[in-house]
């Protein structure tokens, strides 16, 4: 009995290390970011793993007016921030409405829903541009607020849809006897039952946005309309790329979207594959 | 626009008569009747005008564009008839940029597949510090695609990439600077490098959706194949691989769609060089638009087409998911 024990205590023991070694592994480029944001210019080309030191002044002289850093920090939140409020107000009534009623043409709007997900700027980015440019919104953030709120809509739609659905009509019914409104009602009583929804489908595009790159390629050419993705993508056509100053400004932008998530990470899977599982 | 607010309408007439009874005694004005046939449109027009604008105008924009004749600078000329289309076809890099592109897309869904049947497998079990663990896993995925490209470009310079000097311990590359250490220097080897680093950007979405596949499997099941003697492998075979089926289907078209659309990784590792090597479709119709947007247009065209084959499979899969799932 007790060798029979100990057998699974090694095989545990096994699938443990297994699993830590995979996750250092996945961590290894993000470490060698923070790294590099820590070389000097004068160790940056040296072929070692670790610098003798650290260049802790590499995180305040990355802000300098010359890589525009700050600006585009700037234009990335703004652009993330706009798409998460504009995905909150389209995507919400939308969940709502096709959680608590059954019309016609339902599974159509549903389908447009699912296809829009499938579908990603990508693929249309030529018309995409060439429309944009028609209505002159070329290097606002209006336009890359537009593009990422489209594209993320859906996850949200999903996502708040089957939260809304999770909740019993009876608890609106009773609200609505008080003398409750139906748009009072569903922001009182239903809306914050749907808390954990939501704010995952406002994360998820607050990310996705923040990580956008090639719809705010094609979208901004200005240096005071890019966001931090093709700021960074400039660095790399200079005479010489500041490698250090890159990564410093990749590791301001990646830190905290890893921690936002890591809050979400359970819900996430749900919401990208809602369309098709549910 | 017409025609949605004609289908809307056409939604509204099946709302109100079940709206009406439910809501009992309705009143007869003439107004709230057509208050209440506008209802869903009033829920789901700010969503279906923000489809409009930026999935389903920009469609038509495209295939517009593929039609006009636009000069470098972006000056209309005129209608090109099928002359983008020709010109695209006529490319002698297309064919290659064709097989590339297959290449591309069957080796980095069919490994993210393989390696995250392993992943989810091994997650699944229970260990000391789980949840850390996983969480490490999820890197790849919350961090921004181009940034992880940036720094696998940077981890493989030539002269100084942490990669070339651990494989300079290992023997394997026996000068810096030289053409072996630079591996995205050479259209094969930077091939294979960023097939590499899609797979890694991949592996953590389909791993968590096949893991949330395994978690959905009762164990009950286990219970019974271990007691009529099953090995462990033979539950796998039988148990779990046939009840994974709808979670890697799905995995595997969401990964096809984002394998064939992926455009940052090629873009920060070569910019599709040297010369058009290493160019997908994807990225050569980024390469055209700079100076040739007609052509691009005829590109994102024919990649458009492909891309609808892709959706049609995963109405298919997520219909079959459906069913099999009651």
């Amino acid at each position: 009995m007790a060798a029979r024990r100990r057998l699974p205590g090694l095989r545990t023991a096994l699938v443990a290390a297994a699993a830590y070694l995979i996750a250092a592994l996945f961590l290894l480029p993000y470490a060698e970011m923070l790294i590099t944001a820590l070389r000097p210019q004068g160790e940056l080309l040296e072929r070692n793993y670790l610098p003798r030191h650290f260049a802790w002044s590499n995180l305040t002289s990355m802000w300098g007016a010359g890589y525009g850093i700050g600006v585009s920090l700037r234009v990335s939140l703004e652009v993330a921030g706009g798409a998460t409020l504009l995905v909150f107000l389209v995507a919400m009534p939308a969940a709502y409405y096709t959680a608590r009623h059954r019309f016609r043409g339902r599974g159509a709007f549903l389908l447009l829903v699912l296809i829009t997900q499938m579908l990603q700027p990508t693929a249309l980015i030529v018309g995409i541009y060439k429309e944009f440019l028609g209505f002159h919104l070329i290097d606002t953030v209006w336009a890359l607020i537009l593009v990422n709120a489209g594209f993320s809509m859906a996850f949200a739609v999903w996502i708040m849809n089957a939260y809304f659905a999770s909740i019993p009509v009876e608890l609106e019914e009773a609200a609505m006897v008080d003398g409750s409104g139906r748009l009072g009602t569903m922001l009182r009583v239903t809306l914050p039952l749907a808390v954990p929804g939501l704010v995952t489908a406002l994360i998820f595009t607050f990310i996705t946005a923040w990580n956008e790159f090639i719809a705010a390629l094609t979208l901004t050419t200005s240096s005071s309309a890019t966001p931090l993705t093709v700021r960074l993508d400039q660095f790399i056509g200079q005479y010489t790329v500041d490698w250090q100053h890159l990564f410093g400004a990749s590791l301001v932008a990646t830190v905290p979207v890893l921690v936002l998530f890591a809050l979400i990470e359970r819900r996430v899977v749900g919401g990208l594959t809602a369309g098709s599982i549910r | 626009m017409a025609e949605i607010t004609a289908r809307a309408a056409e939604v509204t007439t099946a709302v109100t008569a079940a709206g009406a009874a439910r809501a009992g005694p309705a009143g007869p004005g003439r107004a709230r009747r057509a208050r209440r046939r506008l209802a869903p449109l009033a829920w789901l027009g700010p969503a279906i005008a923000l489809i409009a604008v930026v999935v389903l105008w920009p469609i038509v924009t495209l295939a517009q564009t593929s039609m006009q004749d636009i000069t470098p600078i972006g000056v209309t000329i005129g209608s090109a008839g099928a002359n983008n289309f020709r010109q695209l076809l006529d490319d002698p890099n297309l064919p290659g940029i064709l097989v590339r592109t297959l290449v591309w897309v069957a080796a980095v869904v069919g490994l993210t597949m393989l390696a995250s049947l392993g992943l989810a497998q091994l997650f699944n079990q229970r260990f000391p510090g789980r949840r850390v663990a996983r969480w490490a896993l999820i890197a790849p995925w919350a961090a921004s695609v181009m940034m992880t490209a940036l720094i696998f470009r940077w981890m493989l310079q030539p002269d100084n990439g942490v990669i070339n000097v651990f494989l300079h311990q290992l023997g394997i590359v026996r000068q810096f600077d030289s053409n072996t250490s630079s591996w995205l220097g050479r259209p094969d080897s930077a091939m294979a490098w960023m097939i590499g680093v899609a797979v890694f950007v991949s592996l953590p979405f389909t791993s968590y959706t096949l893991l949330a596949g395994l978690q959905a499997i009762p164990g009950e099941l286990f219970e019974a194949a271990r007691m009529d003697g099953a090995s462990r492998w033979r539950a796998y075979r039988s148990i779990t691989l046939p009840l994974l089926r709808p979670a890697f289907a799905v995995a595997m078209v969401i990964n096809l769609m984002n394998v064939f659309n992926s455009f940052p990784i090629i873009w920060e590792m070569t910019r599709g060089g040297p010369g058009y090597e290493t160019n997908t479709t994807t990225v050569f119709m980024y390469n055209l638009k700079q100076s040739y947007l007609g052509e691009a247009a005829a590109m994102s065209v024919i990649n458009f087409g492909l891309i609808i084959i892709i959706v049609l499979a995963y109405l298919r899969v997520s219909r079959a998911a459906r069913t099999e799932a009651g």
